[in-house]
């Protein structure tokens, strides 16, 4: 663990993930501690006071501080969008392990179902799903995994056909072992690599889908200070408090490529071609 | 009888046809008995190994004929080929185990070889986590490996080769299985880790009382191990008998040739002589007609050998040859 740490930090990408994502999570855990308001707090002298002295990052419309509710935001943004991928990368990695495990019909019916599924375009099947369920923050984590588990499916899928190929695999059916137990203890620590690659880069997703559904108000509902959420009330006072819309949009794109970064550098640091 | 073979077949659809892996093959192995299956590559040994465990890769391998009749400690017979994957599941690693010609491509790359054998321990006997840990220890302590402790906590790509075999065989052992099979356990191994490696068999299969299954190409090894030998090409069972009399008067002109073509040692006065069987092994998409071994065999007659497929005939004294010249040739084979 601490070598593959050593490693993430000697890529340059990697190095600055990690970094930016220190930082997005000291602010989910120690947000409330910083905000120097109550993100409810209104303050009807201070509406849509520009970013200054008495708000860092300027108010909104109610004159409640923006960097207290975009402290306080985050909460509600990172740590779903990475339960959503990773119960969507889970479901993926199970059915795809299974479906190269089992291959000929079974193969064949879980891939073909992926494939239908993955004909609608990840948005617009988290939109559906979401406003299916009725929106809200667990319906909208919900459509996300969803939408992520055919991807991460077919990934796994591929790289499992590779392991059901190997030696250990014979070996463990030569040992008398069940076929559950080839997939989840024999196959899956294998694969999971490179699944966790892609896990990484697709939290950025994550963070964006969520926040897009939000601001369709198909997420998370007012007064939740949900970063997407942010964005689309501030929309309409574009013009007048810009940085209503600019402050949130930047954390969103900020936190992205901070998994963006840490998924690059993740793919250098476990690639087995290089030396261990 | 522990392990009798009859009849099987083995057929692989390959783009360009199908091939006769396996053709009609029938042997048995005793209790407590070693048989060493001899054979080029593709002659159909590694296959024949397969089936018996049911690891013959489908699609594209398919057993198209035949019974493999194993006789279980409790005295009952099962024809592993129509039992159910529940008794299978039972019968392997538990009374049949398997040694792999990779050891180090058969163990999984993400466990230490410790954890690897405790699991494979608890994988027919329950105990706990612990328990099998220690044990797994003790084991790799038994196998003469140094530093039992340190190495349970290695990863595979961490030790040699001839470690890794031994903890395979370590893994097939757990369960005290009555047969063992391997699938040319020494020919990824250098040449003095191979003599280790053999002696670890041997010196198991003394302490269980097991019989061993050995596939291999290697007819030294064959020389210091087996009880008896059967000889394979183009997926035929060709001579099989007692390991001395098959190596003192082979039968079969493809033993013969294959007796020949070993190595040895050689005086200043007698010259180097190196002989080899011609040709190469038909191809097991289309095999010879007649006597497979027709086209590469000094002894074939036209007429006869292209001709007519010689029966498996039973010599009498526990030996017998495929070989439809076998009276004419006697003696002069080697």
């Amino acid at each position: 663990m601490t070598d593959l740490l050593r490693r993430l930090f000697r890529t340059r990408q990697g190095a600055f993930g990690v970094s930016i994502l220190m930082i997005v999570t000291l602010i989910c855990l120690l947000g409330p501690a910083l905000a120097p308001y109550s993100p409810d707090r209104m303050d009807f002298l201070g509406r849509f006071a520009a970013p200054g002295v008495r708000h860092w990052l300027g108010a909104d419309q109610f004159g409640r501080d923006e960097l207290s509710r975009l402290l306080y935001g985050a909460r509600d943004t990172v740590p779903a969008a990475l339960l959503a991928t990773l119960a969507g990368t889970l479901v993926g990695a199970v059915l795809g392990t299974l479906s190269a495990y089992a291959g000929g019909s079974w193969d064949e019916a879980i891939m073909r179902t992926i494939d239908a599924v993955m004909a609608i375009p990840g948005l617009l099947l988290a939109l559906l799903i979401a406003s299916t369920l009725g929106g809200g923050e667990q319906s909208a984590l919900l459509a996300i995994a969803i939408a992520f588990a055919p991807g991460m499916a077919r990934i796994t899928r591929s790289v499992a056909l590779a392991a059901r190929q190997e030696e250990y695999v014979a070996a463990a059916i030569a040992r008398g072992e069940s076929g559950v137990r080839i997939v989840f203890a024999e196959m899956l620590p294998n694969v999971i690599a490179p699944v966790i690659v892609e896990t990484t880069i697709r939290v950025s997703f994550a963070v964006m889908l969520l926040a897009t559904l939000s601001f369709l108000g198909l997420g998370a509902q007012p007064p939740s200070s949900e970063w997407g959420l942010l964005v689309s009330d501030g929309r309409t006072y574009l013009h007048d408090a810009p940085w209503l819309v600019l402050v949130p949009g930047a954390a969103i794109a900020i936190s992205a490529i901070g998994f963006n970064l840490l998924g690059d550098g993740l793919r250098d640091a476990l690639n087995p071609r290089d030396e261990r | 009888m522990l392990l009798s073979i009859n009849d099987l077949s083995v057929r692989f659809a390959t783009a360009a046809g199908t091939a006769d892996a396996v053709a009609s093959l029938s042997f048995a192995i005793e209790e407590g008995e070693t048989l060493a299956i001899v054979g080029e590559s593709g002659s159909g040994k590694s296959v024949s190994a397969l089936a018996i465990m049911g690891l013959v890769p489908n699609p594209p391998g398919r057993v198209t004929s035949g019974q493999i009749v194993f006789r279980r400690r409790n005295g009952s017979t099962e024809d592993l080929l129509r039992a159910s994957s529940a008794r299978l599941r039972d019968i392997r690693g538990n009374e049949i185990a398997m040694v792999f010609q990779e050891p180090l491509a058969a163990l999984s790359p993400v466990f230490t070889i410790g954890e690897q054998i405790a699991e494979s321990l608890r994988l027919h006997q329950r105990k706990s986590h612990a328990d099998a840990m220690r044990m797994a220890v003790r084991m790799l302590g038994s196998l003469g490996i140094s530093e039992p402790e340190m190495r349970a906590r290695s990863y595979p790509h961490q030790i040699s080769g001839g470690m890794a075999q031994r903890v395979m065989i370590a893994m097939a052992m757990a369960c005290r299985p009555r047969l063992l099979i391997a699938d040319e356990p020494t020919t990824a191994l250098d040449v003095t880790i191979q003599a280790e490696i053999l002696s670890l068999i041997r010196q198991m299969k003394e302490e269980t009382g097991m019989a061993v299954l050995f596939i291999t190409h290697n007819l030294g090894v064959v020389a210091q191990i087996a009880d008896r030998v059967a000889v394979m090409y183009a997926g035929r069972l060709v001579e099989e008998g007692p390991t001395k009399q098959i190596f003192s008067s082979p039968r079969m002109p493809y033993t013969s040739g294959l007796l020949a073509s070993v190595p040895r040692l050689v005086t200043d006065d007698s010259p180097l002589v190196l002989s080899a069987i011609p040709g190469e092994p038909p191809s097991p998409l289309a095999h010879p007609r007649g006597c497979a071994f027709h086209p590469r065999c000094r002894y074939a007659v036209k007429g006869l050998c292209d001709t007519t497929p010689p029966p498996l005939r039973d010599l009498g004294n526990g030996q017998a040859a495929r070989c439809l010249r076998i009276d004419e040739i006697v003696g002069g084979a080697t």
